[in-house]
């Protein structure tokens, strides 16, 4: 599972080597993520964003476990209670806040871990179900949140929940028989609030679960690095803890900066002032639109307004929507180039900017109202992005030629200098 | 090794399945069907309750509408729109080259025979389910005098068909009946 060299858990006393006998959690967590995990000495702070997103599902699950001892899932007083927690409970509002901003923080270092991963090529061999793995969280993590924003019960929550139940009803003919099925309901009610709840707070712990399935995968070939080249020698690693460790401590810091900025300074910045308004059936709000993380995939489903042969614009809207973090799961097949990080390929450097600006302008245009010229720059927008995943990828990785790549990471870290390389080795 | 002695000693002449085969394939047979049959109530508690489904019929007194007033209705929780056309607002409707309509219908198949004026439809736009304006006093009514959705900017006639828009759909037409001249009752 780890390199030859890994430092082996050592119990330090009676009592750890007693657990170490019995069940060796110590162990398990010291060759995980303690000094028993050698990693590559040159990961950049992109490599910080997997630790951050572990952190965000804690806080997630801390803040979220308390604010449900307070909250009702009742659709009539579900609203109400969210007020009681805002001015009522001690800290309430503390505790809201930090799962609101929390929800978006956790999308932010998501979204740089994926974009790290689409640079550096982390999802190729033999890393793909890390990958696999990682998209299904994703999915898991949309859902969660979609879910989450229902509970408030305010005006955005309900008309949220109707427009996205409403897309399963563009299925053919089963369509509106799910919809009502999910909702338990015609509308959004009260069944829906409350199995909404019931899985907003088993969610996080599914995700929790797959972390570890994804954590696990990536034991086995150990972490990827900016060059892309392979572990060699032990001089290409150093363990976990304390370079990481300190490292990822550092990056969380700064993060917490830029979060509590939030929190405190500008605590409904992204959140939507309709959704202060309770839910009401029977008025839709002006401009409806999901939480920013949600923009670009809202711009696809939005992009399509003409019907495509007997497929109705709905429903292909709905499968486009879907199919944007679908093809996904076939990165590690549409990239076929053996170089894995983007820095030794000149053309596909170019291509992943562009992936990266069109993504910004689909998230732009996704919460930009449905009317020209969104529509049509969605529109463009959206078939760039198949584009490079479906056509773009398999071309550039077929005909680019790569630059050399370094012998080693050691030799990327330290060029051809024998004593240099050996030094650390001599060191340790 | 006396059990294994027992086992040949049940076979029959050769032929390589034992009763244990069998015991087998049942046992799992039985225990997968029951596996699945435990689904169900598991699958249908999601659906529509009771009282949910009990409230899924509503009478509402028509008598106050004039022509060209509408009201918003409530069934099934969702808004349903109970308007009296004008004379007009009816002659505009079957002035209409049915065969050109995205939905193609006929106000005479959205309205019941003899009440041509009340157009009763379920205030749902058939695109991603917002409500459309022109129902309430002063509201819009969109460039073809029905209805307005202010989401993406479907717009519906005065028989609350979709003439222009994303919406693929004209606005449903709940089951009604008239239970008196002024009654309705949806659903």
């Amino acid at each position: 599972m780890s390199f030859p060299w890994a430092n082996e858990y050592k119990p330090a006393n009676a009592l750890t080597q007693w657990l170490d006998e019995k069940l060796p959690l110590p162990r398990f967590v010291y060759n995980a993520v303690g000094a028993g995990y050698p990693v590559p000495r040159n990961l950049n702070y992109a490599w910080n964003f997997g630790v951050l997103a572990g952190f965000c599902l804690m806080l997630q699950i801390v803040t979220g476990v308390i604010l449900a001892m307070h909250y009702a899932a009742n659709a009539d007083v579900a609203f109400n209670s969210v007020e009681h927690i805002m001015r009522d409970v001690n800290w309430g509002w503390m505790l809201r806040y930090a799962h609101a901003n929390g929800a978006s923080a956790f999308f932010v270092v998501v979204y740089a871990h994926i974009f790290r991963g689409f640079f550096y090529g982390s999802y190729k061999a033999p890393r793909e179900m890390i990958w696999l793995l990682g998209v299904v969280i994703f999915l898991l993590m949309m859902a969660t949140a979609f879910m989450g924003y229902v509970l408030p019960w305010g005006q955005m929550s309900f008309w949220g929940a109707k427009v996205i139940t409403g897309l399963f009803g563009a299925i053919p003919l089963v369509g509106e028989p799910i919809q009502i099925w999910l909702l338990g309901g015609y509308a959004p009610d009260n069944a829906a609030l409350n199995r909404f709840f019931s899985l907003h707070f088993l969610l996080p712990f599914v995700i929790a679960a797959v972390v570890i399935l994804h954590i696990w995968a990536l034991h086995i070939p150990g972490s990827s690095n900016p060059t892309g080249v392979e572990v060699k020698t032990e001089s290409d690693t150093v363990p976990f803890h304390p370079y990481y460790t300190a490292k990822d401590g550092f990056g969380l810091g700064v993060f917490l900066l830029g979060y509590c900025t939030m929190l405190f300074f500008f605590p409904n910045a992204l959140g939507h002032p309709d959704n202060y308004i309770p839910a009401n059936a029977m008025s839709t709000p002006a401009h409806i639109v999901p939480e920013w993380y949600f923009w670009p995939f809202y711009a696809i489903l939005r992009a399509f307004t003409s019907d495509f042969f007997i497929i109705p614009a709905k429903l292909m809207g709905v499968l486009a929507m879907f199919s944007a973090i679908l093809v996904w799961f076939f990165l590690p097949w549409l990239d076929r180039s053996p170089v894995r990080s983007g820095h030794f390929r000149p053309v596909f450097k170019k291509f992943y900017l562009a992936l990266v600006i069109d993504v910004l302008v689909l998230g732009y245009c996704g919460g930009a109202p449905a009317a020209e010229p969104y529509v049509m720059i969605s529109q463009i927008a959206s078939i760039y992005y198949f584009a490079h995943f479906l056509i773009i990828l398999p071309i550039v990785s077929a005909i680019e030629r790569p630059e050399a790549l370094p012998f080693s990471i050691t030799e990327a870290v330290l060029g051809k200098d024998e004593s240099a390389t050996l030094a650390p080795a001599a060191a340790h | 090794m006396s059990d294994h002695a027992g086992t040949e000693a049940v076979l029959p002449e050769g032929e390589g399945v034992r009763r244990r085969d069998f015991i087998n394939i049942a046992a799992v047979s039985a225990a997968g069907v029951g596996g699945v049959i435990t689904l169900l109530p598991l699958v249908s508690q999601m659906a529509p309750s009771a009282d949910v489904l009990a409230e899924s019929s509503t009478e509402i007194d028509v008598s106050a509408i004039a022509p060209g007033q509408a009201i918003k209705g409530m069934f099934r929780k969702q808004p349903v729109f109970i308007r009296n056309l004008t004379p007009a607002e009816v002659e505009a409707a079957n002035k209409v080259d049915v065969a050109s309509l995205r939905d193609p219908e006929t106000l005479k198949q959205r309205t019941k025979e003899g009440k041509e004026n009340w157009l009763i439809t379920m205030g749902v736009c058939t695109h991603l389910g917002c409500v459309p304006l022109g129902a309430g006093e002063g509201e819009v009514k969109g460039e073809f005098g029905g209805y307005f959705c202010p989401c993406h900017g479907s717009s519906y006639d005065t028989a609350a068909r979709i003439r222009k828009g994303p919406a693929p759909k004209n606005l449903q037409v709940p089951e009604y009946a008239f239970t008196s001249d002024t009654i309705v009752k949806i659903g």
